[in-house]
């Protein structure tokens, strides 16, 4: 089984290399691009056939490595 | 006072701690190598700067899980001292040792220069040798020194008094006509050191290791080391 997780900044902590990209975008003229806020994907595949087991260890594997969330929410998504 | 100073691969201010530590106490401190989940008993514990595991997915993340940090988190909940210094303190607060973590510099950029704190309390194992109020100049050199934590967090920070340094500029000054006085990386409230809340943690980005020799442009970092020795001797 494979798995998707997302880990983004929480909202209200600052995310300085978001707003570097945003400005980048619209000097290139993308004017429309408001604000933007950068994280991390991480694919994962996994020896676990159980769906409801795997979605359980990885919530482990985030808390414990994958986010810091002091400043990190996480997402998670399993695939086939 | 016998030292360990912890060795992950990518440190690299391993050997300016120990040295720092030699110069003060006269004996090498233990080297402790990341995959020890063992080490002899010491009475301070030094988790110097660098890059442990290339810094990645978060600075201080991957070291935070090593098995010597497993030892470190023991020995810390039984009132064993630790220093975590720059790449230290990444690594202590993802430990869950300190609160908050270390965030990306706002400005976005490397930065290495000398620096001005100022000593929030003496009332410390770590900060004895200072006087509350005393400035320091100490080196910085890091990209992800810009401390954060919540508002609940950083009032009980406040309150308990666990603000061991803030940046200021060398006259002492935090708050300034143009904003935050001295701030090299965004820091909320100008930290650059803070303690657990028994004291026995400090976790900090500036180097005093380096800048404990005249040779290398003061000794104002010497007085945490001095006042180490003479608190765990």
């Amino acid at each position: 089984m494979k798995a998707r997780v997302h880990v983004t900044l929480k909202n209200g902590v600052l995310d300085p290399q978001g707003k570097a990209i945003g400005h980048s975008l619209n000097r290139l003229g993308f004017a429309e691009v408001g604000d933007v806020r950068q994280g991390k994907y991480i694919e994962l595949e996994l020896a676990e056939t159980d769906k409801a087991k795997a979605k359980a260890r990885l919530e482990d594997m985030c808390k414990k490595l994958l986010a810091n969330t002091v400043i990190e929410n996480y997402s998670i998504e399993l695939v086939g | 006072m016998k030292a360990a100073v912890l060795v992950f691969p990518g440190s690299n201010r391993e050997g300016d701690v120990a040295q720092a530590i030699e110069l003060v106490t006269g004996r090498r401190p233990l080297m402790v190598w990341h995959g020890d989940g063992d080490f002899p008993k010491v009475d301070l514990i030094v988790v110097p700067g660098g890059f442990s595991y290339g810094d990645y997915l978060r600075c201080g993340a991957m070291a935070a899980q090593s098995p010597v940090m497993t030892e470190v988190k023991r020995r810390a909940s039984q009132s064993v001292p630790v220093l975590g210094i720059c790449n230290g303190f990444q690594i202590v607060t993802e430990a869950g040792l300190l609160p908050g973590t270390l965030m990306r510099n706002s400005h976005l950029k490397f930065v290495c220069a000398d620096v001005h704190l100022k000593v929030e309390t003496s009332q410390s194992l770590f900060t004895n040798r200072y006087r509350a109020g005393q400035v320091i100049k100490v080196p910085v050199a890091h990209a992800e020194g810009n401390y954060f934590a919540d508002a609940d967090t950083m009032k009980l920070l406040e309150d308990r008094g666990q603000i061991a340094f803030r940046y200021c500029s060398p006259e002492g000054a935090i708050d300034g006509a143009r904003g935050k006085e001295g701030n090299p990386n965004g820091s909320t409230n100008n930290i650059a050191g803070v303690f657990n809340e028994t004291k026995t943690v400090l976790g900090l980005m500036p180097h005093p290791e380096n800048a404990v020799e005249p040779m290398f442009g003061g000794t104002d970092g010497k007085g945490l080391f001095e006042g180490m020795v003479e608190a765990l001797s």
